[in-house]
């Protein structure tokens, strides 16, 4: 899928990682930005030269107090949420292992969590990685270190570079540091659980339950097991006052199970995709309006699919080399091939958009060897 | 504070351009006279006026379109203004520049509760995107303290934040979409309904850009369902650095209150003249507010209490009801006001981490002893958004200067000890140039960059945000008129 080399360049510093992409640049190596190595998604690089960054590892400040937490890019993703656990606080939004759908292996670091805004479930209450995201550095395909946001929660000084570098999967420079707003770890968590309702019954009680007050912070349906999940996490008596309280008001659309225990595992499973995991074919994700979840599952055949965020995330796994956006071309939103051969494995932008987007990469790489060809 | 000198030539083409506006625009949407214009001299920095060469109020995203391409074809800098509250000179208009205003689009587009977002036009105030979808048991979460007046346009180009960010975040983080017209008269869409954009976030990178990459003219918003209900607890210490010690035990204890608000003895004494709160004699209080039913809220209460009883209190006033919540935020409501009567005041807007609150407050007195200004602080302590207040005396000569000095100095602090200078208020003219402090030059090279992607001509807000030298050559290139291709120039 990629043009193999077998230069490896890995700075230690972000100073050495600034002199090797200038001499990349001065002689167009094209570079390849690897950081696990687990989310090898988008469309194939064409590269010179790995530039890993694994070297560039470590948290550099953590005030659990004041709920920041700052580290190099290569930092492992283990490394950060255990020293956060540690604490008794986690990343808000629960980024997802790509490791499970993509068949690889390797060590998941924080720069690819930013570079892919990797987000799981309760990005539907707190948002995405990038909603978390309060600070960058990185070097520009220039060669440029640049800082941008910082490492306090509210920053209006300038413009917003943070949330333009989280998801550029490494197109507009290589992330040298990243810098968080973290939330305290719920003490306790439930789940409801309602079993064999269709997907269009399924995603209506979804949006009953986030139009309730009771700060619900996943809600997910899984068609293979019929199960549609509604998380609610907080302080120990509040959660089951608020689990009992939704149970009653949904009890018209059907009985919900309540699971107390712990109910982390079917959380992460939902934020993997596990349903989809097995099994051959192409795998999709797709951002909608929640409502048009069950209606793009219908268009596109009605193949395995997965919700989350209420719907507005749709999972899908189709036969290898399905055309899927002109099957659901009519809902707004995105579709991104995970797993699979497409050529565009991330949704065409229409003209005015796409012109600005070209643009922002020629003034952040003007000679595009910076993960060549991936996005755009 | 320097503004660039108007250009002359522009100036004298006035009458052409005026006449080009009202071809495109409806009866009365177009002001220019000498003693109309004056309405839009100033936004809410009233230190700095200067009125604008003409103002128009176009109604739809296609009147904007037009407005736009005219100014671009004429080379006109244009300035977009909502509803003139920027505390930091945002609006602020030059002699040669076209005042846009979008207080004319006001409607609701769209409201969806299953999808939980509303669609406005952006000259819509933001109290009034709750008050559309309040009656229904959701509200619109950032709110600033200027929510009356305030348009959602400019709450988007300055990323404003409020009390309640704590918790549901600013601006940014309530923003699903936008209609924007670039100053080339192109309408673009960005995002929607749905969650996450696909390619870069350009939607991210449009808000808090302070009116520079385009005209918003429409906005989808993250509504939420109300909570059950609300309500604080008001802790009086007898020092700032216990006040501070027990935010960050609160934040530490796992407890995420909607807000925790921040004010020192200057303020209190100043709030107890004006608006006879009742707040307790002492050096620091807070106020801390949770959210939930009735149950929730006592939970989370007597923890707060339990945490706060461990830094000997001056005294812990729980709310009971709705009457004694009201009674605790009276004082904290009327802060701004208060200090307005007793005193000319200056509101910074820096922020610093949460941990070196006690040493930032006792910098600032000392700063405050040197300068020879009283400094009072109120601020939203929860996420170290800092408002210090220097007080000052317009009429007395000098007193500004020594004032905006003392206010620089103060910033500088925020971002010594790891802050930032403007943490809801946005840069204007009023931080402009102090930016030199935050960020090098490589840094403004990269910002400024993305305006020659979004506005290749600087003709859109062009004298804000960035120190004139940074950009003079780009804004000395739009005297000659080019319509950039910047598609083949990609290609
Ligand atoms: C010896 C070897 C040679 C290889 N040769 C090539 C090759 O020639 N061409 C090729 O395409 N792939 C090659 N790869 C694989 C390649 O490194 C990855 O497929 C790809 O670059 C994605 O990175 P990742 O999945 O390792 O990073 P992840 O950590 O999973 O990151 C995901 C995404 O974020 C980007 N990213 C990660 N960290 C950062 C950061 N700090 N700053 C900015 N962006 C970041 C990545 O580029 C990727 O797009 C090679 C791998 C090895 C081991
Ligand atoms: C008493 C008082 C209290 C305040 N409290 C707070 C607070 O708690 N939190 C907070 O964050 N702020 C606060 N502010 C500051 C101010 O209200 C906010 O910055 C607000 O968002 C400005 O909105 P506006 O509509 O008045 O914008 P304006 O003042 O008209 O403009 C502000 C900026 O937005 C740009 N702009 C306007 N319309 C558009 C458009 N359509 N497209 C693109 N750019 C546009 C302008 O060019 C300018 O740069 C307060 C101000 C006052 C006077």
């Amino acid at each position: 899928m990629n043009d193999v080399t077998d230069t490896v360049l890995t700075p230690d510093t972000e100073q050495q990682l600034a002199e090797m992409v200038r001499a990349a640049h001065a002689q167009r190596t094209r570079l390849a930005i690897r950081g696990g190595g687990t989310r090898p998604y988008g469309n194939p690089v064409r590269a010179d030269a790995v530039l890993q960054t694994s070297g560039l590892s470590g948290i550099t400040l953590y005030d659990p107090g004041a709920l920041t937490l700052v580290a190099r890019a290569g930092t492992p993703l283990a490394e950060v949420e255990a020293a956060l656990a540690a604490e008794g606080q986690m990343l808000p939004f629960e980024p997802m292992d790509h490791q499970g759908i993509l068949g690889t292996t390797g060590t998941p670091t924080i720069g690819g969590v930013v570079a892919t805004n990797a987000s799981g479930p309760r990005r539907l209450k707190v948002g995405a990685c990038r909603d978390s995201l309060i600070g960058v550095r990185f070097v520009t395909g220039e060669g440029h270190v640049v800082k941008n946001g910082g490492r306090v929660m509210k920053n209006v000084t300038g413009y917003d570079l943070v949330k333009l570098m989280a998801g550029s999967h490494g197109t507009l420079g290589v992330l040298s540091e990243v810098s968080f707003k973290v939330l305290p770890k719920p003490q306790s968590v439930a789940t409801l659980v309602w079993s064999g309702l269709d997907d269009g019954a399924a995603v209506a009680l979804l949006a009953a339950a986030m139009r309730s007050p009771y700060d619900v912070s996943g809600a997910a349906h899984d068609p293979a097991s019929g199960r549609t999940l509604v998380r609610i996490e907080g302080l120990e008596q509040s959660v089951s006052y608020r689990a009992q309280a939704l149970s009653q008001d949904l009890s018209s659309r059907g009985a919900a199970q309540i699971i107390e225990d712990d109910s982390a595992a079917i959380w992460a499973d939902i934020r993997d995709a596990r349903p989809l995991c097995d099994g051959q074919g192409d795998i999709w994700r797709i951002c909608v309006k929640p409502s048009d979840g069950p209606r793009v599952v219908a268009a596109a055949g009605g193949h395995p699919a997965l919700y989350d965020w209420q719907g507005g995330l749709v999972w899908l796994r189709m036969p290898q080399g399905t055309v899927l956006r002109d099957r659901i071309a009519e809902y707004p939103g995105h579709a991104t091939l995970m797993r699979g051969t497409d050529k565009r494995a991330f949704q065409p932008e229409p003209m005015p958009v796409a012109r600005l987007s070209q643009g922002l990469r020629t003034q952040f790489d003007p000679r595009g060897i910076l993960n060549s060809g991936k996005m755009i | 504070m320097q503004m660039p000198d108007p250009n002359q030539a522009i100036i004298a083409r006035k009458a052409h351009l005026v006449a080009r506006l009202k071809q495109v625009l409806p009866e009365g949407a177009v002001i220019h006279s000498d003693n109309e214009v004056r309405a839009y001299e100033c936004d809410a920095l009233t230190a700095y006026k200067c009125p604008p060469l003409a103002a128009v109020l176009p109604a739809t995203t296609a009147q904007v379109a037009a407005v736009l391409r005219i100014c671009h074809e004429e080379a006109v800098p244009v300035v977009p203004r909502g509803s003139g509250t920027s505390l930091a000179g945002g609006a602020l208009p030059t002699a040669d520049a076209v005042i846009l205003g979008v207080a004319r689009l006001t409607e609701v587009i769209e409201t969806d509760y299953d999808n939980r977002f509303i669609r406005v036009q952006t000259g819509r105030t933001n109290l009034s995107v709750t008050g559309a979808v309040e009656q229904d048991g959701f509200f619109y979460a950032p709110d600033p303290s200027s929510q009356l007046a305030c348009a959602i346009a400019g709450n988007i180009a300055m990323n404003s934040g409020g009390a309640h960010c704590l918790k549901y975040g600013v601006t940014t983080n309530n923003l699903l979409g936008v209609t924007m017209v670039t100053m080339e008269g192109e309408i673009v869409e960005i995002g929607g309904a749905h969650m996450d954009s696909g390619g870069y976030d350009l939607l991210g990178l449009i808000c808090g850009s302070e009116g520079q990459l385009g005209v918003v003219t429409e906005a989808t918003l993250r509504i939420i369902a109300k909570p059950e209900g609300a309500r604080p607890i008001l802790l009086a210490f007898d020092a700032n650095e216990v006040a501070g010690a027990c935010v960050s035990d609160i934040i530490r204890a796992g407890l995420l209150p909607v807000a925790i608000e921040f004010m020192d003895r200057p303020c209190i004494a100043a709030c107890e003249r004006f608006a006879q709160a009742g707040y307790p004699d002492c050096e620091a209080l807070l106020i801390v507010e949770v959210e939930g039913s009735d149950a929730e809220i006592d939970e989370q209460l007597a923890k707060i209490k339990a945490i706060a009883a461990t830094h000997d209190p001056v005294e812990m006033r729980e709310s009971k009801s709705e009457a004694e919540s009201a009674a605790i935020w009276a004082g904290r409501k009327a802060a701004f006001g208060a200090m307005g009567q007793i005193n000319d005041y200056m509101c910074l807007d820096g922020t610093i981490p949460v941990s070196e609150l006690p040493f930032v407050l006792r910098r600032i007195r000392e700063l405050s002893a040197e300068f020879g200004l009283d400094v009072a602080n109120v601020f939203h302590a929860g996420d170290g958004n800092m408002h210090p207040l220097i007080l000052f005396d317009a009429n007395k000569p000098g007193d500004l200067n020594t004032c905006e000095a003392l206010g620089a100095e103060i910033l500088k602090l925020c971002v010594e000890v790891g802050g930032c200078l403007t943490g809801e208020h946005g840069v204007g003219i009023e931080k402009r140039d102090l930016m030199h402090v935050q960020f090098d030059a490589a840094d403004l090279e990269m910002q400024v960059r993305v305006k020659d992607v979004f506005d290749p001509g600087w003709l859109l807000n062009p004298a804000k945000v960035f120190p004139l030298d940074a950009t003079e050559a780009r804004r000395a290139a739009r005297d000659v008129p080019q319509r950039q291709t910047q598609d083949a120039a990609i290609a």
